[in-house]
C-alpha cells in the first residue's frame, strides 16, 4: 500500500528528506517518529503528491506520486499537522463539499458523513459553525475529513493531539477498526505511548534519514537492549536485592517488588528461581517486561547523535 | 466494507464508494473541459459563499453597489449645473461616462482584497494543505479560487453601474450615453477585474503572509489607478465612438488589457501549484545566496549545477549545456526577426515611403575623401562605437524583456531588421549594385547578426521563463537559472562574437567598401 524506495527531498540547498525508504502493507500501521524538522510532513507530503520528490520513488496504493497524482490523491486522507478547517462553514456543509470534491454522490456523502459524525461523538454540533468547535472536536472534524471518502491509505499528523482522553480513545478505536478492514495507516506523532499501542511497525527518522525501522521487538534487539524482569514477593523484601545481586542487575524496587535485568533472562532464572526458594522468599509472580518505546527512541536518538550531531543553528 | 458503516446505509455506500483495488482497474477519467469546470465551480460555490459570509467583505459591496451610485449620480448633477452656469456643459457632459467607470471600478478593487484573502489567508490559515491533498488539479483550483475572487465584485460593481445608468436615465439629467461607450466600459470593467485578480495571485503564490501580500499588491493597484487615469483622459478628450484617438482607442486598452491579463493567466496557472505553494515558507530575500546560485549556474556544465573545472571545460561543456536550452528562443526570434525583414522589405515598395536614391555606387571623389577621414584613430573610435552601441542594444532589450515578459526582446532588436528590409527594398528600387550592399553587410554580418540573433533570443526567453518554467523547477529556480545563462552566454559567447564583428566591420568591411 505504502512504498518508497530512496524517496528524497531538496528545497534549494536544503536536504529535507534523505533516501527514505519504507513498505507498510495492507492493514498495517506504521508510526514514523522523529523530532521537529526531522522531515516527517516533508515526507507524508510527497506521499499526498502534493511535493514533488527530487529524486526516489513512492507509490501509494499502487500508484506513483509523480505519475499519477490525482490518483495517489483520491487514494489517501490526510490529516494535516494543522487542521486547516474552514471557520464559517458548518460541519455538514464542510463535509458535503469535501465529499463533492471526491465525486461522492450527494444522498452518499451526506449519509456517510452523518455516520462518521456520530461516531466521533459529533452528532450534536453538525449545524455549528466549525469557529465554535473546541480543538479536539476541529481534530475530530479534520479526521472525519480524511474518512469521508473511505481511503484505503490514511496519512495522520498527530491525529490525537489536543484531544481529551475519551475523544483520543474514540480516534484510537476508530484507527484499529479500519486497519481490521486492511486499511493502511502511516502515523507521524511524538506521543510515544500511543504510537507503541497502535503500531506494528515503527519508523524512527532524523535529518530527513530513516535511522532505524522495525517491529518494537526488532527494535529493542536492534538497540541490543537487555530484559528486564520483575519479581514480586509475599511480603517485604528484607535484603533480597542483596542476596540475588551477584547474579542480576537490580534496575529498581519497591516494598515487595523488585525488577531486575539481565542479558538472557531464561537462562538466568531457573537458578535465580532455585535460589529464592533457598532463602524461603515466597514468589508471587515473575514477569518478564519488554523494553518501553520512550527508551528505545531515546537510545536510538541517542546513538545517531553521536554518530552525526545536529548542526548548531 | 468498514466497519464504520453501522447504519442502513452501508451497503449503499460500499456499493458507490470504490476500494482501494477497484480503483486500481478504474479507467483513467478524461479531464475534459467541462469536468475541469465542473470540479473548478465547487471551489467557486464556497469560496463565494464564504465571502458573502464574511462582514469586511459584504459591507463594502453593499454600500459600493447601492449608495455610492446615487453619491455619484448627485455629483454628477451637481457637477453639470455648475459648468452648465460658466457655459461648460461639454466638461460635465464628458465627466458622466468617466463617473460611471468609477462607479464600477471601486467595488471590482475589492477583488484584489479577495484574491489576495483566498490565496495568502488561506494559506495563512493553513486550510490550502488539505484541499491541496484532494484529487482537483491545480488548474481547477486556479480556476475556482481566481473565479471567486471576481465574481462578487463584478456582480456589486454591474449592480452599481446599473444603479448609476438607471439614476442618470431617469433623474434630472436624463442623460443619453452612446451605447457603445457603456459597453466599452463594461468590458473595460471586466478586463480590469482580470488583471487585478490573475495579478493578485502571481503575487500572492509568492507572498506567505497577506501582510506581503498586500505590501506587494501595490504593484497591482497603481499601474491600474494609472491605468484608469489614462482612460478618463481618453473619455474626457473623445469627441465620438468611432475617432481613433478618442473612446476608439479604448479598444486597443480593452485589447492590451486582455493580453496582459492572458499572461498573467498563464504565469499564474504555471505557478499556482502545489510545490509553489507549500514548499515556500519564507518571504524574506537571499541577496547572497541568489547570487551564489547564480554564480553556479553560470559554472555550470548540467541540471545538477556541477561546475566547469576550468575555462577549456566551460567552453567544451558548460556553454554548450545552456546553448542546447535555447532552441525555441532562438526559432522564435529568427521568426520574428525574418517577419520584420519582410515587413519591412514590403512597406519599402508603397508608394509613400519610396526615397529616391542616387544611382550606381559612391564617385570616386567621395572615396577619397572617406579614404582620408579613415584614419587608424576613427577606425578605432568606430570599433568602441559599433561595439557599444551593439551591446547597449542588447542589454537594454534584456531589461526591457525582463520586466515584460520577454515581449520587448522580439520588439527592439528586429526593428533594426524592418529598417534593413526597408533599405534592402530601396536598393532594389533605385537600380543601385547590389553588390555593394551586399559587400558592406556580409564580413561582419556572418558574425554580428547570428550573434545579435542569440543575444535576443537570450533575452526572450529570461523574460518568458517566469511564463513557462521548465517541467518540474519552481518560477524562482528557472528565474535563477536563467540569470545564471544569459551571463554565462553574454560573457562567453555574445561579447566576443561582437568584439569580432566590431574589428571585422572596422578592419574588413570598411576597406573592402572602398576598393
Amino acid at each position: 500500500m505504502i512504498e518508497t524506495q530512496n524517496l528524497t527531498k531538496e528545497f534549494d540547498d536544503f536536504l529535507a528528506v534523505d533516501r527514505v525508504t519504507l513498505s507498510v502493507g495492507a492493514g498495517e500501521v506504521l508510526a514514523l517518529l522523529g523530532p521537529n524538522g526531522a522531515g516527517k510532513t516533508t515526507t507524508v507530503r510527497m506521499m499526498t503528491s502534493i511535493l514533488a520528490p527530487t529524486h526516489g520513488t513512492a507509490r501509494i496504493a499502487g500508484y506513483d506520486v509523480v505519475k499519477d497524482a490525482e490518483k495517489v490523491r483520491a487514494s489517501v486522507g490526510v490529516l494535516t499537522e494543522q487542521h486547516g478547517l474552514y471557520e464559517r462553514m458548518k460541519a455538514l456543509e464542510y463535509l458535503d463539499f469535501f465529499g463533492e470534491i471526491y465525486h461522492i454522490a450527494k444522498p452518499v456523502r451526506q449519509a456517510h458523513a452523518r455516520e462518521l459524525l456520530e461516531r466521533f461523538g459529533l452528532t450534536e454540533a453538525m449545524n455549528r459553525r466549525v469557529g465554535d468547535y473546541s480543538k479536539g472536536m476541529k481534530q475530530k472534524l479534520a479526521l472525519v475529513r480524511a474518512l469521508l471518502h473511505q481511503p484505503p491509505v490514511l496519512l495522520l499528523d498527530e491525529p490525537t493531539s489536543a484531544m481529551d482522553p475519551q475523544s483520543a480513545k474514540q480516534v484510537r478505536d476508530a484507527i484499529i477498526d479500519l486497519q481490521h478492514e486492511s486499511r493502511t495507516f502511516l502515523i507521524t506523532t511524538h506521543n510515544l505511548t500511543e504510537a507503541q499501542t497502535l503500531a506494528n511497525r515503527i519508523a524512527i527518522i532524523r535529518h530527513g534519514r530513516i535511522i532505524a525501522q522495525g517491529t518494537m521487538t526488532e527494535l529493542a534487539q536492534q538497540m541490543g537492549a537487555e530484559q528486564r524482569v520483575e519479581l514480586r514477593v509475599n511480603g517485604p523484601l528484607n535484603g533480597l536485592s542483596k542476596d540475588i545481586g551477584d547474579m542480576v542487575t537490580i534496575c529498581d524496587s519497591g516494598e515487595d517488588w523488585l525488577q531486575y535485568s539481565a542479558p538472557d533472562p531464561s537462562a538466568i532464572n531457573p537458578a535465580l528461581m532455585r535460589r529464592l526458594i533457598g532463602l524461603g522468599v515466597e514468589v508471587v509472580s515473575l514477569t518478564l517486561m519488554s523494553s518501553s518505546l520512550e527508551e528505545i527512541y531515546l537510545r536510538i536518538m541517542e546513538e545517531d547523535e553521536a554518530v552525526r550531531p545536529m548542526k548548531s543553528l | 466494507m468498514t466497519t464504520l458503516s453501522t447504519t442502513s446505509h452501508a451497503s449503499e455506500i460500499d456499493s458507490l464508494l470504490l476500494d482501494s483495488e477497484k480503483r486500481k482497474h478504474e479507467p483513467v477519467p478524461s479531464k475534459s473541459i467541462h469536468l475541469t469546470l465542473s470540479n473548478a465551480l465547487i471551489i467557486t460555490r464556497r469560496e463565494v459563499r464564504d465571502s458573502f459570509r464574511d462582514w469586511r467583505i459584504i459591507a463594502p459591496i453593499i454600500i459600493l453597489t447601492f449608495f455610492f451610485p446615487f453619491l455619484a449620480q448627485w455629483v454628477a448633477s451637481g457637477f453639470s449645473n455648475f459648468l452648465r452656469g460658466y457655459g461648460a456643459e461639454l466638461v460635465g457632459e464628458r465627466t458622466i461616462p468617466f463617473l460611471l467607470m468609477i462607479v464600477g471600478f471601486f467595488p471590482i478593487s475589492i477583488s484584489l482584497v479577495i484574491a489576495l484573502e483566498t490565496f495568502v489567508g488561506e494559506k495563512e490559515r493553513r486550510s490550502l494543505e488539505p484541499l491541496l491533498s484532494t484529487p482537483l488539479t491545480n488548474t481547477e483550483l486556479y480556476i475556482g479560487k481566481t473565479l471567486s475572487a471576481m465574481i462578487p465584485p463584478l456582480v456589486a460593481s454591474f449592480g452599481g453601474m446599473m444603479v448609476y445608468l438607471l439614476s442618470l436615465l431617469t433623474g434630472q439629467l436624463q442623460w443619453r450615453p452612446q451605447a457603445m461607450l457603456v459597453v466599452q466600459i463594461f468590458l473595460l470593467t471586466i478586463a480590469q477585474a482580470l488583471v487585478m485578480v490573475t495579478g493578485a495571485v502571481v503575487v500572492s503564490s509568492q507572498a506567505t503572509s497577506t501582510r506581503a501580500a498586500n505590501l506587494l499588491a501595490s504593484f497591482i493597484i497603481i499601474p491600474m489607478t494609472l491605468l484608469i487615469n489614462a482612460e478618463s483622459i481618453l473619455m474626457f478628450l473623445a469627441p465620438d465612438v468611432i475617432s481613433p484617438y478618442g473612446v476608439g482607442s479604448l479598444w486597443a486598452v480593452l485589447a492590451g488589457m486582455f493580453v496582459v491579463a492572458v499572461m498573467f493567466l498563464r504565469i499564474g496557472n504555471t505557478i499556482f501549484n502545489r510545490e509553489e505553494l507549500l514548499g515556500r515558507n519564507l518571504d524574506s530575500m537571499n541577496i547572497s545566496g541568489t547570487l551564489r546560485k547564480i554564480g553556479r549556474y553560470i559554472r555550470a556544465v548540467d541540471d545538477d549545477g556541477t561546475p566547469a573545472r576550468n575555462l577549456k571545460e566551460w567552453y567544451t561543456r558548460a556553454i554548450p549545456y545552456s546553448l542546447r536550452k535555447y532552441k525555441t528562443a532562438a526559432f522564435v526570434t529568427l521568426a520574428v526577426s525574418l517577419i520584420a525583414f519582410i515587413a519591412g522589405f514590403g512597406l519599402g515598395f508603397a508608394p509613400q515611403w519610396r526615397i529616391v536614391l542616387p544611382q550606381g555606387t559612391l564617385s570616386p571623389k567621395s572615396m577619397d575623401i572617406i579614404r582620408d577621414v579613415l584614419t587608424p584613430k576613427i577606425q578605432e573610435q568606430a570599433f568602441w562605437f559599433i561595439l557599444t552601441n551593439n551591446l547597449r542594444v542588447l542589454l537594454a532589450a534584456t531589461i526591457l524583456a525582463f520586466f515584460s515578459f520577454g515581449v520587448m526582446a522580439l520588439v527592439m532588436t528586429p526593428t533594426v531588421y524592418v529598417v534593413l528590409g526597408y533599405i534592402f527594398s530601396q536598393l532594389i528600387l533605385s537600380g543601385s549594385d547590389l553588390g555593394v550592399y551586399l559587400v558592406a553587410l556580409i564580413p561582419h554580418g556572418v558574425i554580428e547578426l547570428p550573434t545579435v540573433l542569440l543575444g535576443t533570443a537570450i533575452a526572450f526567453r529570461l523574460g518568458a521563463v517566469v511564463t513557462r518554467p521548465p517541467q518540474g523547477e519552481t518560477v524562482g529556480h528557472a528565474v535563477v537559472v536563467a540569470f545564471g545563462d544569459t551571463i554565462k552566454l553574454t560573457v562567453g559567447v555574445i561579447i566576443p562574437c561582437l568584439i569580432l564583428a566590431a574589428l571585422v566591420e572596422v578592419y574588413v568591411t570598411f576597406p573592402l567598401m572602398l576598393r
